[in-house]
């Protein structure tokens, strides 16, 4: 049971000079086995740290992440991720990228061979097993992350914006490719992006949150059905449902603009 | 906005071709009227033609080959000892900050010390054979290698490592197999540049008591007025410093297709 549940996490550090900031405050929710979390907010919210958090990048000030009901400290590959940055190892071909996970674990060279063909194949990247990395195309190389992540077989995939660095276009097909692999893969997701749109159109839950500290503003139920498909995009629902997340990172992002103004006043 | 002289833009391949042509026939043609128009004294310039008849000569005897093997050994001897310790020094100072506090004091003391400077201190401790000059060589690449790798080592992207622990890679795995590799390309560059600078230390190397050497010939050479020979061996240094960069990018390409540097 992939249950990912986050305790009452919160961040803090130390500026330099020397004052106390508390960048996540508190955060706490549950994802359920092979549901869809998507966390969105403004720049700045935390909403990356609380993935770093949750991978074992970094350590918590406070509270938990627990799977399953077992507290995680430390990353592991039972907490895949794929970041917003291209992260392919250059020197590795597209299945060897794949199968870097099952090597450090030993799996035999077939076995390895079998799954990546599997997920290359998933991504729709079949034939582009043996080229480096640099050949390939923004959207290819998430792709690859995606399939390299989930070859691994985590029990929890984490994505930081991965379409971030894409073009609207290739994003909202990487999207709509990523459900299709998720559907397949079941897995319990949990994915950030500051995209409203990206957040409805993927996600069963919607997160959003508030400016510094970050906080779990609301939590937003998707009533979309699965499998999702673009004309929704356009449904009464859809547009409802993003109206009203509009207004609430708008909200965050002018208090968060006030703050700021606040501080260069001081 | 296009024209010759826009900042970045690329020029006309044959534009670019003849403008190179024409620069170097220039420099060959200054040389040439120079030598022969009797405004300097053919013992300070010797003509093309000079040159080319003392190198004959100097090949016929063998000692030029002679003088080029005795160089490239020192070379490639004092380059070969510095690049072997550099490298991993290099990147255990990039990756680990307490590595780094431990070297980096002292190498950006040392980095900024003339080589010329060491010289009798070597002469001293090292005497005045061959390993004096292959010293020479390695303190003037050495401290300028752990540098530059240390450099490549710390700009390594921390989001590669990071994606590595979530595969599963523990703290070794994640040097060995993540960050040694990312730093190869950059390593690969630094190699070739620095035996670019290994080669211009090699007449100050050779100041110290050798008895061949394509520094010590030109030396030698200085004595008896022998300009002609004088530019013998400036051209040969050129020659090999200009095929011993060619060799690098060549195995830059072939040792790693997949580096985004290899073209």
């Amino acid at each position: 049971m992939a249950r990912l549940t986050l305790d009452r996490l919160t961040m803090r550090f130390r500026t330099r000079r020397g004052e106390t900031v508390t960048a996540l405050q508190d955060i706490s929710f549950e994802a359920k086995d092979r549901e869809f979390a998507v966390l969105v907010g403004t720049s700045g919210c935390g909403k990356s740290t609380i993935l770093r958090l949750v991978a074992g990048l970094l350590p918590p000030s406070d509270g938990r992440v627990l799977l399953g009901g077992h507290s995680v400290s430390g990353p592991g590959a039972d907490r895949g991720m794929v970041f917003q940055s291209y992260t392919l190892f250059p020197w590795l071909t597209v299945q060897r990228n794949v199968e870097f996970g099952l090597r450090l674990r030993g799996m035999p060279a077939k076995e390895r061979a079998r799954v990546a063909e599997h997920y290359i194949g998933q991504v729709g990247l079949a034939g582009f097993e043996h080229v480096y990395p640099k050949e390939l195309s923004g959207g290819m190389m998430q792709r690859v992350a995606i399939a390299r992540a989930l070859a691994n077989d985590p029990e929890v995939l984490l994505m930081d914006e991965p379409f971030g660095a894409l073009d609207a276009q290739t994003r909202s097909l990487m999207g709509e490719l990523l459900l299709r692999v998720w559907g397949e893969a079941a897995k319990t997701v949990l994915f950030v992006t500051h995209d409203i749109e990206e957040a409805l159109f993927l996600g069963d839950r919607v997160f959003v949150m508030t400016a510094r500290p970050g906080r779990i503003r609301e939590e937003i139920e998707v009533p979309l059905p699965r499998p999702r498909t673009v004309d929704m995009l356009t449904s009464d629902i859809f547009v409802d449902l993003k109206r009203r997340v509009m207004g609430l990172i708008r909200e965050e992002a002018l208090r968060m603009l006030d703050a700021r103004r606040g501080d260069a006043a001081d | 906005m296009a024209g010759w002289l826009s900042p970045k833009d690329p020029i006309p391949r044959a534009l670019y071709l003849t403008v190179s042509t024409v620069t170097v026939a220039a420099l060959f043609s200054g040389w040439v009227l120079l030598a022969h128009s009797g405004l300097v004294r053919t013992e300070f310039l010797p003509t093309p033609h000079q040159v080319a008849l003392a190198a004959v000569d100097l090949m016929k005897d063998g000692s030029l080959w002679d003088h080029i093997r005795a160089s490239c050994f020192v070379v490639l001897m004092g380059f070969a000892l510095a690049s072997i310790l550099a490298i991993p020094l290099g990147i255990l100072m990039g990756t680990f900050q307490l590595v780094e506090a431990v070297i980096e004091p002292v190498t950006d003391f040392i980095r900024y010390l003339p080589v010329s400077a060491m010289v009798p201190l070597l002469i001293l401790w090292v005497g005045i054979d061959y390993e004096t000059r292959v010293a020479v060589i390695f303190i003037g690449t050495f401290f300028q290698q752990l540098v530059m790798i240390a450099d490549i080592a710390h700009h390594v992207p921390r989001d590669l490592l990071d994606v590595s622990y979530t595969l599963g890679a523990g703290r070794a795995q994640v040097v060995s197999r993540v960050l040694v590799p990312a730093t190869l390309p950059g390593i690969m560059d630094t190699l070739r540049i620095t035996l670019g600078w290994a080669w211009t230390y090699l007449v100050l190397a050779e100041l110290v008591a050798a008895n061949r050497g394509l520094g010590y010939m030109i030396l030698t050479s200085m004595r008896g007025l022998f300009t002609d020979r004088i530019f013998v061996g400036i051209l040969v240094i050129g020659l090999l410093g200009l095929i011993s960069d060619q060799l690098f990018k060549y195995l830059h390409r072939w040792l790693m297709p997949w580096s985004p540097k290899a073209g």
